[in-house]
């Protein structure tokens, strides 16, 4: 029984990281930047799913996706694309300046008290084991996102423009495509998915502060690094991965108060072992 | 009215000038060749004409329209694109996905059809490996491959960098071979080569540039018959 607990609860923890550094990867990958603001994304999707929660739960998730998504392209456009070209330093600095700045906000807004719902859904019995209705919810919803992308990547025009976008952007640009375009699709989608993990997270922890999307952000970074950072299959392997780390250290009482520490130095292991990441390749850069 | 025309071109990486006040023109129907050594700066010229690269004086005009300072890939739905220097193929995505790249602008389901089978037909190699990813591709498949992708765009101009380097003669005289049918088929052509030989036989007209200034141009023939051009470029 602990096993199949364990399975779930990884698939569960993992799905979230992979739908988080799904949008880390992907924006490194196209716009060839680190979005330091992608986990503060996360938190502008919890708070809104806490404030529309009372009209109606749907309107909530679909609020918090409008939102996220709305904020993903202002940041885009209003911070990183004026920057297109520049150091990647300045990008950087840039990225970090935009979280701070959504943090702030939430908390001229918001105040900086914790906001929180409380929310049960309920477990349903499966044989001898109990589990909870939202960790189900989570693993079928990440499982969707992530058919969802893969398909969409893979068979649609502008998939495979960022796929071409993220391997040379010269060349992808000589096909006619729109760089800029593919990188606004790509924060959009990113935001999208950010959110909704985001609204999971609420749920679980139910409980929002400025710094909510900090913890997450960080492990989903680590996951996509693990995975290897630019690669779609290697953000939802490297969730994966972290999500069972996090739901096995969770069984063994000896191991659960390091459980943060195990995951990084995971991290740092799979970056000595191979700095690319399971998935990741060597790229070359070109005009 | 040329086709293309590039005027006073000057183009500097930083401090370097890397094209020096450069203007020739391509007209329709043609094939011009701009030859130079490694260096002269003839990939620099064909990313300026692209939009890849900003020159810092000058103007290109394509069909009589200014087209420096606008996007790239505004550029290539004016119909001209360019096979770049090292082929360039999207090495993660299938050969028939590169291909399906390189008709990204059109619309025309069709016309695209179609011109997958005029494609597989010139290339039988690449309709045996439509599935294959293009990164698996040998050095050869690929500039065909490049070529190919180039050609879906349906271009009135193809400019293409250096086609033929790096490979076995056998593949050289086959790109040319393929120049020469996509010129056939109606597009002009502007060619960047070092292989001063085989470019200048296919030219009506060339251009030789040399650290950044064209210094020499005429017919394809007369280039070829030049006693400078045998010296510099031809070998003896
Ligand atoms: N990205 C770059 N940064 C700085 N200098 C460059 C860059 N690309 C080319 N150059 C310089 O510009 C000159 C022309 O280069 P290029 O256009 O590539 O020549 P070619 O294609 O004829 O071999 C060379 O001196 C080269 O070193
Ligand atoms: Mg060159």
């Amino acid at each position: 029984m602990e096993i199949i607990m364990t399975i779930i609860n990884g698939l569960s923890i993992g799905g979230t990281y992979a739908m988080i550094a799904l949008g880390y990867t992907m924006v490194y990958g196209i716009a060839k930047m680190l979005n330091f603001a992608h986990g503060d994304i996360i938190m502008v999707g919890g708070y809104t799913i806490v404030l529309f929660f009372p009209i109606s739960p749907i309107i909530g998730v679909i609020a918090s996706v409008i939102f996220c998504v709305t904020v993903g392209i202002v940041v885009e456009k209003s911070a990183y694309k004026p920057l297109r070209g520049a150091s990647p330093l300045a990008v950087l600095i840039t990225a970090i300046g935009v979280s701070k700045l959504l943090q702030s906000s939430a908390q001229i807004f918001l105040g900086s008290e914790p906001r929180g719902i409380t929310f049960n859904f309920g477990n349903i019995q499966i044989g001898s084991v109990s589990i909870s209705v939202l960790t189900l919810i989570t693993i079928l919803c990440s499982v969707a996102v992530m058919v969802a992308l893969t398909l969409f990547v893979k068979y649609t025009k502008t998939g495979r423009a960022m796929i071409a976008v993220s391997e040379d952007r010269g060349a992808a640009q000589l096909m006619g495509i729109n760089v800029n375009f593919i990188i606004m699709i790509t924060f959009i989608i990113g935001s999208a998915l950010a959110a909704i993990a985001g609204v999971f997270l609420v749920f679980k922890v139910q409980d929002v502060g400025t710094t909510f999307g900090a913890m997450p952000g960080i492990k989903a970074f680590a996951a996509a690094v693990i995975g290897g950072i630019g690669s779609i299959p290697g953000a939802m392997v490297g969730g994966l991965v972290l999500g069972f780390i996090e739901a096995i250290c969770g069984m063994v009482p000896a191991l659960s108060p390091y459980t943060d520490a195990i995951e990084f130095a995971i991290l740092i292991i799979v970056l000595l072992v191979k700095p690319t990441g399971f998935l990741g390749k060597k790229r070359r850069e070109k005009v | 009215m040329a086709l293309l025309e590039v005027k006073n071109l000057d183009v500097h990486y930083g401090v370097i000038q890397a094209i020096k006040n450069i203007s020739f023109e391509v007209n329709e129907g043609e094939i011009v060749t701009l030859i130079g050594a490694n260096g002269a700066g003839k990939t620099t010229t064909m990313q300026s004409i692209m939009g890849l690269i900003h020159p810092s004086h000058g103007e290109i005009y394509y069909n009589g329209q200014k087209i420096n300072g606008i996007p790239s890939h505004k550029i290539v739905k004016l119909g001209m694109t360019q096979v770049p220097e090292g082929r360039r193929i999207f090495s993660e995505l299938t050969v028939y996905e590169n291909l399906l790249m390189g008709a990204y602008t059109r619309n025309d389901k069709d016309g695209i059809e179609k011109d997958f089978k005029d494609i597989y037909a010139l290339f039988p190699r690449l309709e045996e490996r439509k599935n294959q990813i293009a990164g698996t591709l040998s050095g050869g498949e690929q500039q065909m491959l490049a070529m190919g992708r180039a050609i879906m765009s349906k271009p009135k101009l193809l400019m293409l960098d250096e086609p033929s380097m790096g490979l076995s003669p056998l593949l050289v005289d086959q790109v040319f071979e393929i120049i020469k049918h996509f010129h056939e088929i109606g597009t002009t052509i502007l060619l960047v080569e070092q292989n001063a030989n085989k470019s200048l036989a296919i030219s009506d007209r060339a251009y030789v540039l040399e650290n950044g200034k064209i210094v020499l141009t005429g017919t394809g023939k007369e280039l070829l018959a030049s006693e400078e051009i045998k010296k510099a470029y031809l070998g003896g």
